[in-house]
């Protein structure tokens, strides 16, 4: 009798009020459209984690589901969107991205997974929306975009799902990408804020665990722009900056030198998950 | 008496004793650490447990459920378990060392725990200009939570 009573503690305690109690990531396998995606990987030497997970394993069932099916992933309307940006002219010397790269399905297969790369122009990494700015002004005569602003993300993401399921894969023996990758470990473990949390605090030390109902995850990137279901498309510098202000920081500039080391070190520790663009998160 | 009366006569008490309360106030680069933890009242005025429980639920203020389950607040939806489970809390820790972790958990534990401190200026790099030389809760807060939490026996 006792030991059913401390069974009915323990399963109260787990139903009422406390978050879910499976905490790990799931055992579940995500195929998008016969495309296999790679969501658990050996991680590559150097890295704190045995294992690499894509968020994708820590989201509940639905969030799941609306991932795998590119009909229910409200993701995709933005890709669609992207399309037609890609198509589109603009500028004075009266191009679009299609003018010079042609089928993007060809041409950038395999971007999404590589970037950010070394740009010896501006001896800097480059993300892709940096990529997209430097076409629009150096070959299209056109503005840059600014930040999240003129399709911004539709266009990134149109770009990075043309490499749906592959590993992602960054060169850090390019120009200076070791030392701006050194940078963003750096950042990573610097806790900010008045609630004096890194990064790591959360997607390192307690992953797998839950801050209210949020089940934490290896805060992977291999999804952006990522779908949020509780505020839409979201890019990956809005997402670093969400996070910092959080922590109750001043947010750094989307694109900056602190933000593309972070996220040139971060798409390191995402290192053989595939390409999820666009993903679905809660 | 009457809760209510209590309630109230607590309340004008509190009331009086808020000019020499503020006066004796620690401030947080003041607050004197020992081997048992916190010692003395940051305010000299007893916390409120029912205060407490308002600022140990509510996201502006403690959040304490974001990371801590709490079965005396099961009516409340999705605990966290970034810390452990503050079950019983009280009958594992004396109020001084329950006041110290929520002052500076760092001060207690090492500096690589993850919890805030609640009543430090020891923070983060670059914080919000909102929020710069402000404690996460003010001292009569911590004292709140901190005689809520002492209700928290096995």
């Amino acid at each position: 009798m006792k030991r059913l009573l401390i069974a009915g503690v323990v399963m109260a305690a787990a139903f009422a009020g406390s978050g879910p109690v499976w905490a790990d990531p799931v055992d579940d396998t995500l195929e998008i459209d016969g495309t296999p995606i790679i969501t658990r990987a050996k991680a590559p030497e150097g890295h704190p984690f045995d294992e690499v997970y894509s968020g994708w394993l820590f989201r509940e069932a639905e969030t799941r589901d609306a991932e795998r099916d590119s009909i229910e992933n409200p993701g995709m309307i933005a890709v669609e969107d992207g399309e037609v940006l890609w198509n589109k002219v603009e500028g004075t010397a009266g191009k679009s991205c299609a003018s010079c790269h042609g089928d993007a399905a060809e041409s950038m297969k395999g971007i999404g997974a590589s970037f950010p790369k070394w740009d010896a122009d501006s001896n800097k990494p480059i993300n892709v929306e940096l990529q997209i700015n430097k076409c629009r002004t150096e070959q299209m005569g056109a503005e840059p975009l600014a930040f999240n602003k003129g399709g911004q993300q539709e266009l990134t993401s149109y770009i990075k799902h043309q490499s749906l399921g592959m590993p992602v894969q960054i060169d850090l023996t390019q120009g200076d990408m070791q030392a701006w990758w050194e940078k963003g470990k750096d950042l990573y473990y610097t806790r900010t804020g008045q609630l004096n949390l890194a990064c790591a605090s959360c997607h390192e030390v307690a992953m797998g665990k839950y801050i209210r109902a949020d089940h934490l995850s290896q805060g992977q990137v291999n999804g952006f722009p990522t779908y949020r279901l509780k505020s839409g498309l979201t890019s990956l510098h809005q997402r670093f900056r969400g996070c910092i202000r959080d922590t109750r920081a001043e947010q750094p500039k989307a694109f900056s030198d602190e933000l593309m080391a972070l996220e040139t070190y971060v798409t390191w520790r995402g290192t053989g998950l595939s390409v999820e663009t666009p993903s679905v998160r809660q | 008496m009457t809760r209510r009366m209590k309630i109230t006569l607590g309340a004008i008490a509190a009331v009086a004793l808020s000019t020499a309360a503020i006066a004796s106030e620690a401030s947080p680069d003041a607050v004197e650490f020992t081997d048992d933890g916190v010692a003395v009242s940051l305010t000299g005025v007893a916390g409120d447990p029912a205060a407490g429980a308002e600022a140990f639920k509510s996201r502006k203020l403690g959040n304490c459920l974001a990371c801590h389950a709490n079965t005396d607040m099961s009516k409340e939806l999705f605990h966290g378990d970034v810390g452990p489970s503050l079950d019983g809390v009280a009958s594992r820790w004396e109020e001084p060392m329950l006041r110290a972790i929520v002052v500076n958990s760092k001060a207690v534990f090492t500096d690589e725990t993850v919890m805030p401190g609640f009543y430090s200026l020891n923070v983060g790099q670059h914080v919000a200009k909102d929020f710069v030389g402000k404690t996460i809760l003010t001292a009569q807060q911590v004292e709140d939570v901190v005689a809520y939490l002492g209700t928290l026996k096995e």
